[in-house]
């Protein structure tokens, strides 16, 4: 099975053709220009993650809260994610660097505040 | 009125406007004010809650808010005052600023120095003369982000982008995950004018359709909009006939461009780059005005923050220095673009500068396998080999001092060669 | 539940508003229903501002009465209500022998209508006074008379002085149908409500032959005639400082480039017939017609500064005068029909005319003293330093600028809210304000100027709206997204 994805690494934005087994192992890639995006590809293809950034309602305040994960999360669980964000209730204060969920979806995540708000 | 004399003004107190008052504050400058007619501190990172900063300067990944409030507390660490709700007015030639605020009502500032940090503004629809109607649910993809970053509030449900600037990918994925549907991001160029990342990670994850060479040719809805008519261009980039694709859509972000915010640079008679919209500066930044200062996106529009840190902290030590009297005489060569190559800043070098200058510009086009040359007269100075260039990222090239001894010639072009 | 008065005027643009404040000096009980959410929604928004002198229109028609009687009222009406207004005179232009023709025609029919001042200007002259024309042209007619006005603003201040007077405003009441009761007054019927009246006075505009033919025993047919524009930006030496006409054609008075009393430049209209009187949408034909047409008046024209692009629908009759007067098969109903241009000149006399008559029929009595108009506070743009620190110093919010491009602070957009008859809307307070007219177009200001009108008429931020119908500015709030609740759903798909 291929697969083919765009290189993020620097603006060349290399094509790059990536076969998988049957089971979804990384077998080989062709098309990159440079290692980094042979480093790229095999994350990509094989658990594609992303840091969520996203802002959500706070009771008590007019302005959102903007958060984010602390680290990079399966992509497939970003609608997971928001959904979890939706169900989510805080209240003002909140301080930048707070842990608004911990773990969140038993990722290695927590879901941290990036602002403060009084 | 207020009347206050002080060493250097900042004009803005976004990430431009902050690193240049560091940079003056750790120069030696005590009497230093930064006013912003915000009610805090930030500019434009305030509501780019995305990550994707600092990967450059912090070596990190943090988000716009995280990014700005590293330099606000840098600032409080070293004891910079900034006057935020403040609006100037004016600003005059001998650097007297005239500013407005609802606290301090109206204040005459009169500055050794001023560094304009002002930022940029979006592109609106008349600048792209759009027809159709004049509904509600047009935004620029700037308004939009404030409303839902800042304000708490969704312009709408069913979203089309025109423009693939990197703002208007990243509203792509915003109104996306806070809930919207983003039917397309539209882009009248044959490429996009973003960040790659921005095109994988904004629209791809998010299976968003990218058409290239397509613009916006009608808007319709009586009071709030209801469709548009997308169509493909020519190369001229004209509408092509029959090719005409209907979306039913409640929301427009426009992502079209960004221009540096001058007026007040104009009032202060500071002479303006045609190919920029910024002011023309040498490599310290200083306008044709002496002791006026530009830096960030009032300059010309970066791409990444760092850059525009990096560069304002230039731009605050020579503001410095130049309080300090360490000002060099002034013999100049002229930077001019040549092929390929669309608003090198500065526009002016020093014959006797001593230390490394950066040349900025953006690439007229997307150009592979090729180089930077810097050649004054018939000599060349300077190479730097690239795999690609691409509008969307801004090329730089570092000339030493060593390379602007023992020309003859007072002018230096910077073009991009071909194979 | 039936709301009756004296007067009912349907129609709040110029002319209803000019009107609706000549009656307001009489003991009459008097209401104008509008369609749609503001003042001066429809034609008086979009047209050229211009108050002409006369020169154009038939000897012996209404519309060369009324354009030379109202346009000498003018200054003294701008002057009383604090409204700019700015005499700077007019030139159409020649190009061919045929032009001169047709300009000496001109000047002969101004002056028969009793336009002063007419003169031919030949080629030097025009060039040394508007540096910026096509040096092709080879004369035009110099018309010192013209002038240019903010045609909704001026509105906007005849319609408060008119509330202050105790005239009421209805928004958002579109009328469906009208006609006479057995007792004589008249029912009007809305899509929400229901009006009855002594006197029905039409200034309907694009509608004026709907209302009409509902009620008289002749049947007009309205033309409902498009013109697009293009707006520029403020420059510091604006192209021309003249109102520069084209010579005239059967569909009117061509392609003009203006200066506007706020320093922006018009480029416009276009003239075509449509179908729907509310399609004031451009296109993309139209726009590079005013291009082209304007670019024989400008050869140098550029349209980087544009800021917007509008059209709007003049009321167009194909007998090409006003109708003013009772109606001879109605009694007590009044109609002000095809007020296409130069109807914004020629309004405030018809007005005078109509009110007259009607406070005859009735036999009104006029009120001792009126309540004089409130003259609107100076833009914080046009005040000098010590005025701006003392506004300041009374009220902070004088301090707030909210839109940077044009300089309007919180305290006029409060105002402009608290008006007699206050803004709405974000487009209410940007064409009583300024604030979002700029380079910008509102990209910084809206979402404060949104905040201020949710906080100052006590509705929430997704209720605020643009302009009329369902403008919403919003769809909800990021809560309610993110739950997947529809609470603020008010689209379909």
């Amino acid at each position: 099975m291929d697969q083919v994805i765009t290189c993020i690494n620097c603006p060349v934005g290399c094509r790059m053709t990536v076969s998988l087994s049957d089971t979804g192992e990384f077998l080989s890639v062709t098309g990159n220009t440079c290692p980094r995006g042979a480093v790229y590809a095999r994350q990509e293809c094989t658990l594609p993650k992303r840091i969520i950034t996203a802002v959500i309602p706070v009771e008590g305040c007019r302005m959102p809260l903007s958060v984010k994960t602390s680290v990079p999360v399966p992509k497939q669980l970003i609608r997971e994610v928001m959904h979890e964000l939706g169900n989510t209730q805080i209240h003002a204060p909140v301080r930048a660097g707070q842990i608004i969920i911990h773990h969140v979806l038993n990722t290695e995540a927590d879901i941290v505040a990036t602002r403060t708000l009084p | 009125m207020t009347d206050r004399n002080i060493d250097i003004l900042v004009i803005g107190a976004g990430p431009a406007g902050l690193a240049a008052a560091i940079a003056a504050r750790e120069a030696g400058i005590t009497s230093l004010l930064v006013i912003d007619r915000e009610k805090e501190p930030g500019g434009i990172l305030r509501q780019c809650i995305h990550n994707g900063f600092g990967l450059h300067r912090f070596k990190e990944e943090l988000t716009g808010p995280e990014y700005a409030q590293r330099d606000i507390d840098r600032a409080a660490e070293l004891g910079i005052p900034i006057e935020c709700s403040t609006m100037v007015l004016s600003v005059s030639r001998d650097h007297l600023v005239t500013c407005v605020s609802p606290v301090y009502g109206i204040q005459r500032i009169q500055a050794k120095a001023v560094i304009l940090a002002m930022g940029c503004r979006e592109r609106p629809r008349g600048a792209l003369c759009t027809p159709g109607t004049r509904c509600a649910g047009i935004y620029s993809a700037g308004t939009a982000q404030r409303f839902v970053n800042l304000e708490g509030f969704m312009p709408g449900k069913r979203v089309v982008i025109l423009g693939s600037g990197d703002i208007g990918l990243i509203m792509a994925r915003r109104m996306t995950l806070q809930g919207a549907k983003v039917l397309a991001c539209v882009e009248i160029m044959p490429y996009s004018s973003g960040l790659n990342r921005n095109i994988v990670q904004c629209l791809q994850d998010y299976n968003i359709p990218l058409l290239l060479s397509h613009t916006v040719t009608d808007i319709r809805g009586l009071h709030r909009l209801e469709g548009i008519t997308v169509s493909e261009v020519d190369q001229n980039r004209k509408p092509v006939p029959g090719t005409e694709k209907h979306f039913a859509c409640d929301t427009l972000l426009l992502s079209c461009g960004l221009i540096p915010e001058n007026e007040l640079s104009l009032g202060a008679g500071v002479s303006l780059s045609s190919a920029t919209s910024g002011a023309i500066v040498d490599e310290t930044f200083e306008t044709n005005v002496p002791g006026i200062f530009a830096c960030g996106n009032v300059l010309h529009v970066h791409d990444l923050v760092d850059h525009v840190s990096a560069e304002s902290y230039k731009a605050g030590c020579s503001a410095a220095s130049f309080v300090l009297n360490r000002h060099s005489e002034d013999s100049y060569f002229s930077v001019m673009d040549g092929d390929g190559v669309r608003g090198t800043v500065p526009q002016r070098i020093h014959r006797n500068v001593d230390s490394p200058v950066d040349l900025m510009f953006r690439p007229a086009g997307v150009y592979r396998n090729c180089a930077v040359v810097v050649e004054c007269g018939n000599i060349e100075i300077c190479r730097k080999k690239a795999q690609i260039f691409t509008p969307g990222e801004m090329a730089l090239i570092t000339l030493k001092p060593e390379h602007l001894r023992n020309l003859d010639e007072n002018i230096l072009t910077v073009r991009i060669e071909r194979n | 539940m039936k709301t009756m008065s004296d007067i009912l005027i349907i129609g709040a643009g110029i002319t209803g508003c000019c009107v609706a404040r000549e009656l307001a000096a009489y003991h009459a009980s008097v209401l104008v229903l509008e369609k749609e959410s503001d003042l001066a929604e429809g034609a008086t928004k979009a047209n050229s501002g211009i108050v002409h002198a006369g020169y154009d229109a038939v000897p012996g028609s209404l519309k060369a009465y009324y354009n030379v009687r109202g346009a000498s009222m003018y200054s003294g009406l701008c002057a009383s209500l604090g409204l700019p207004y700015k005499q700077c005179g007019a030139l159409v232009i020649g190009m061919n022998d045929q032009d001169r023709e047709t300009i000496e025609k001109l000047r002969l029919r101004g002056e028969k209508n009793g336009v002063s001042g007419l003169r031919i200007l030949e080629h030097d002259e025009l060039l040394s006074l508007e540096s910026e024309l096509n040096p092709a042209v080879i004369c035009a007619l110099y018309v010192p008379s013209s002038a240019i006005i903010s045609p909704y603003e001026t509105a906007f201040a005849i319609a408060d002085h008119a509330a202050l007077n105790g005239v009421s405003f209805r928004f958002n009441e579109n009328v469906e149908a009208v006609h006479v009761q057995p007792d004589g007054l008249f029912r009007v019927l809305t899509s929400s409500d229901e009006y009855l009246c002594r006197v029905l006075v039409n200034c309907a505009g694009s509608y004026g032959a709907q209302i009409h033919n509902q009620l008289s025993d002749t049947k007009l047919e309205m033309i409902h005639r498009r013109g697009q524009y293009y707006l520029l930006d403020r420059m510091d030496h604006p192209p021309f400082t003249h109102t520069i006409f084209q010579c005239p054609s059967s569909m009117g008075k061509g392609v003009l480039v203006s200066p506007t009393v706020h320093g922006n430049t018009l480029l416009g209209p276009t003239a075509e017939d449509i179908v729907d009187p509310m399609d004031t949408a451009t296109t993309s034909e139209g726009l590079s017609e005013v291009l082209r047409k304007a670019a024989l008046t400008w050869p140098n024209i550029s349209v980087r500064s544009n800021i917007t692009n509008f059209s709007g629908v003049r009321a167009h009759l194909a007998t090409d005068d006003f109708i003013v007067g009772p109606c001879d098969s109605c009694p007590g109903y009044y109609e002000a029909i095809g007020i296409e241009s130069p109807g914004l000149s020629s309004a405030p006399a018809i007005a005078q005319d109509l009110a007259g008559i009607i406070a005859d029929q009735l036999n009104l009595s006029a009120k001792s003293d009126m309540v004089p108009c409130s003259v609107l506070p100076v833009p914080f743009r046009d005040m000098n330093t010590e005025e701006r620190e003392k506004a300041v110093a009374a009220d902070p919010a004088w301090g707030n600028i909210i839109c940077r491009c044009e300089t309007v602070t919180e305290a006029e957009i409060r105002a402009a809210i608290r008006r007699p008859v206050g803004a709405r809307t974000i487009d209410g307070v940007k064409r009583r304000t300024r604030a979002g007219m700029g380079r910008c177009q509102g990209g910084f200001c809206m979402p404060r100027v949104a905040d201020i009108i949710a906080e100052e008429t006590g509705v929430s931020l997704p209720d605020v709206k643009k302009g009329s119908g369902d403008s919403f500015i919003l769809a909800g709030s990021v809560e309610s997204f993110l739950k997947g609740d529809t609470a603020y759903d008010r689209s379909e798909y």
